[in-house]
């Protein structure tokens, strides 16, 4: 185990790194959406109280997940960036922070258009609903708040702050359909197991997978930018091929 | 199941491709946004390398 770790926190090594393995997450993720979007939508079957409506979940339950897990990953990163002042960390948590607001949209929205046939509403200020639209302005606040800042180190260390405080909040809506009482159905899946059909629990498995590694794929693409933007007066950067062109 | 079952997903149309549809373009988008910020960033940083020179 000779893989020193650290060499990939300098961002000229995880700039030629990233590069290298995006065609990794990129292509794994396109075939499994194909395959998870033929599933849900040909394999499995009506549900039993909502017909085809219900098919909605296939993207809104791995769109939701995703969104407050990249929240998690993204102050994970910036408090990283805060402690030890690795810029890497702090780019990777501004990198995931569009990607991340992307899924809480596509969350938000998908609901939207599932509510409206089954509660006859598009919106109710539900618990569930109410603390994922924070989740969204937290992403927002984030990246605004990131970008009115001039010195880039100062940026960072605000914006993290904010992320980090902003935290508390993912918890809330996991939660927020045991500790409230909701319109919003309970989780889909439980640690316990799940009561959905197979090819149900397939298609939406297959559609999470898919939708982590394009965010993966997605942010390291955008983070290679921002370290060019943040790193465009060095030698390495300067001598790199696609700027020497 | 005909395609115009399919299309029609039992009366759900609407909702089902305006959930997906525009879920879909938001990541299309998003993909297109990503690479146009690397044609941006390059070009500035050629700029800047050539200035330097």
């Amino acid at each position: 185990m000779a893989i020193n770790w650290f060499k990939y926190s300098a961002p000229s090594a995880f700039y030629n790194l990233a590069g290298k393995v995006i065609p990794w997450f990129a292509v794994p993720a396109t075939i499994l959406f194909v395959a998870g979007i033929y599933t849900g939508f040909f394999v499995a079957p009506s549900d039993a109280q909502q017909g085809e409506a219900y098919r909605i979940i296939f993207i809104h339950v791995p769109a939701s997940i995703l969104s407050m897990f990249l929240y998690l990953v993204m102050a994970a990163y910036a408090a990283l960036g805060l402690i030890f002042n690795t810029r890497l960390s702090s780019m990777m948590a501004t990198a995931l922070a569009p990607t991340g607001a992307l899924f809480a949209f596509v969350s938000l929205w998908t609901g939207a258009f599932w509510g409206k046939p089954m509660w006859g509403a598009w919106w109710v200020w539900d618990a569930r609903l109410t603390s994922e639209l924070i989740l969204l302005f937290l992403y927002f606040g984030f990246i605004a708040l990131h970008a009115s800042i001039d010195d880039v180190r100062r940026a960072d260390r605000a914006a993290a702050l904010l992320a980090i405080v902003g935290a508390v909040n993912v918890p809330i809506i996991y939660f927020s359909v045991r500790w409230w009482n909701t319109l919003h159905q309970g989780a889909t899946i439980k640690f316990t197991g799940t009561s959905m059909h197979i090819a149900m629990q397939q298609a939406m498995f297959m559609l999470l997978l898919a939708g982590w590694l394009y965010a993966v794929a997605v942010t390291l693409f955008r983070v290679r930018s921002i370290i060019l933007e943040r790193e465009k007066n060095t030698r390495w950067v300067a001598e790199l091929v696609e700027v020497q062109q | 199941m005909n395609w115009a079952d399919f299309f029609n997903m039992g009366g759900y149309a609407f909702y089902v491709w305006g959930a997906y549809g525009v879920s879909l373009s938001v990541f299309i988008i998003e993909v297109l946004m990503v690479r146009h910020k690397r044609t941006v960033t390059l070009r500035q940083v050629r700029l800047l390398n050539r200035a330097g020179e």
